[in-house]
């Protein structure tokens, strides 16, 4: 089973040089690690941020300089600063090519919950609904199961929607898959030491298995 | 030049009446306007309905007005970290309006450059859409958002001029400048206020036709809610 970090790890294989990337909250933060240095990206936080860096030592904090977690952050070299409508201009006129979110619950067609538990957790939706619904390429990062085991890769998701039929790729601490057109879960990757039954068992939506499913390959 | 100079933020929230709608600036505790928030604590108003992207954390910005009753509606992206405005809107004291943060703010652009409504993908299939026209173009379905405009909207910039011309810092910019143009009354706090001229045009980011009202705010604590260093 991965970490958190390894789950970062993996995602950050995906990046590719020249994209402008917006990171969600909790694990798809982390990814930022993993970047390799010889890849030129440009990270996006919505409140108003192209180019978002390291993290502040505390002489650098600066109040008036958040992320979209409300996290203290600096500027990387060339970034710039916009307010909420062009913000979101950027993200539904298809200028960032890589959207990477958590989740609640994944559908086998796509679908995304991760905004709201009914009379139990009312935060609200944030930018996630208008980046799903506008983003080509949607990477989920989350767990598996629940913490109370039950899978999170359903037939349908059970709780309020986000966006419909937007993922595309799925990276949780057992493996990695894809969603076909057609609907269900690819199998492309298991994580060191998990078996192909072991992700059967946990996936309660349709799971394509198709060949050999290697493993993930950290370097 | 016209001068929309007041003396502070007692001045300006001044006829602020009960029952208004009023726009908020400000990401999370960023960008905030601190003083007005302080300024209408003291006033005898309820029944507010305020547009902000947040609501304060329990003990600082929009939580300090929820804690005293003076909110009906809110009307936001995300409202995590304040206990007290989830207790009041599960116990049904409080209305909420929770919209994507790209709606929130093309709304309010909208009402401040006079288009009355838009087709966003923001929704499509969620409960955001009910009950709203959803329409195909180039084979992806869209909504019908419409345009927000407030009674009242208060913003907090770096510098301003007499004129009412500003300049913001940071991401303390975010939905600051679209409420700037959506209020019928703009107030605008700055933590720096010159006379007009002593601007650069050139950097201007608010220009001053939206701005009714403009001072010179004090004390800004501007409170970190997650202050992350590198290690």
């Amino acid at each position: 089973m991965l970490t958190k970090d390894q789950i970062a790890q993996r995602i950050a294989k995906e990046v590719k040089n020249g994209q402008y990337i917006n990171l969600g909250i909790g694990i798809p933060t982390l990814v930022a690690n993993y970047i390799p240095d010889k890849l030129e990206v440009v990270l996006q936080s919505e409140n108003g941020l192209l180019g978002i860096g390291p993290f502040p030592t505390e002489d650098q904090i600066d109040p008036d300089l958040i992320n979209a977690g409300k996290q203290t952050v600096t500027m990387a070299k060339g970034s710039s600063l916009f307010n909420s409508a062009e913000s979101f201009s950027m993200i539904r006129g298809g200028h960032v090519h890589l959207t990477i979110l958590g989740a609640m619950e994944v559908s086998e067609n796509g679908d995304i919950s991760n905004w709201k538990i009914p009379g139990k957790m009312v935060k609200g939706m944030g930018g996630a609904m208008d980046l799903v619904a506008s983003a080509d390429n949607i990477i989920v990062a989350m767990q598996h199961c629940s913490r109370s085991g039950e899978s999170k890769l359903l037939p349908d998701c059970s709780l309020p929607i986000t966006g419909i039929r937007c993922v595309k790729k799925i990276v949780t601490d057992l493996a990695v898959l894809e969603i076909s057109p057609d609907g269900g879960f690819i199998l492309k990757e298991r994580a060191p030491g998990v078996s192909v039954e072991e992700i059967k068992s946990k996936t309660a939506g349709k799971l394509i298995i198709e060949g050999e499913i290697p493993e993930m390959i950290f370097e | 030049m016209i001068n929309k100079t007041v003396k502070n933020a007692h001045e300006a929230v001044a006829d602020i009446p009960s029952n208004c709608m009023l726009m908020m600036g400000g990401f999370g505790l960023t960008g905030i306007p601190e003083n007005c928030i302080s300024a209408l604590l003291e006033k005898d108003i309820t029944d507010l309905t305020i547009v902000s992207n947040n609501a304060g954390v329990d003990d600082f910005g929009i939580g300090l007005l929820l804690k005293k009753r003076m909110v009906k509606k809110m009307i936001s992206s995300y409202v995590g970290e304040n206990a007290e405005f989830e207790r009041q809107l599960l116990s049904g004291e409080l209305e909420v309006d929770l919209i994507p943060q790209g709606t929130l703010a093309e709304r309010v652009r909208a009402g401040g450059a006079g288009i009355p409504a838009f087709f966003t993908p923001a929704g499509v299939g969620t409960e955001v859409a009910e009950g709203k026209e959803c329409r195909e173009f180039d084979g992806k379905m869209y909504l019908l958002e419409s345009w927000l405009k407030a009674d009242f909207s208060i913003v907090k910039a770096w510098k301003g001029d007499t004129a009412g011309n500003l300049i913001y810092k940071g991401t303390a910019r975010n939905l600051n400048p679209i409420m700037a143009t959506a209020g019928k009354i703009c107030i605008a706090e700055v933590e720096e206020l010159v006379e007009a001229g002593e601007l650069d045009p050139n950097q201007i980011h608010t220009p001053g036709i939206y701005v009714q009202r403009i001072f010179q705010g004090e004390n800004y604590e501007k409170r970190i809610e997650q202050r992350t260093v590198s290690k």
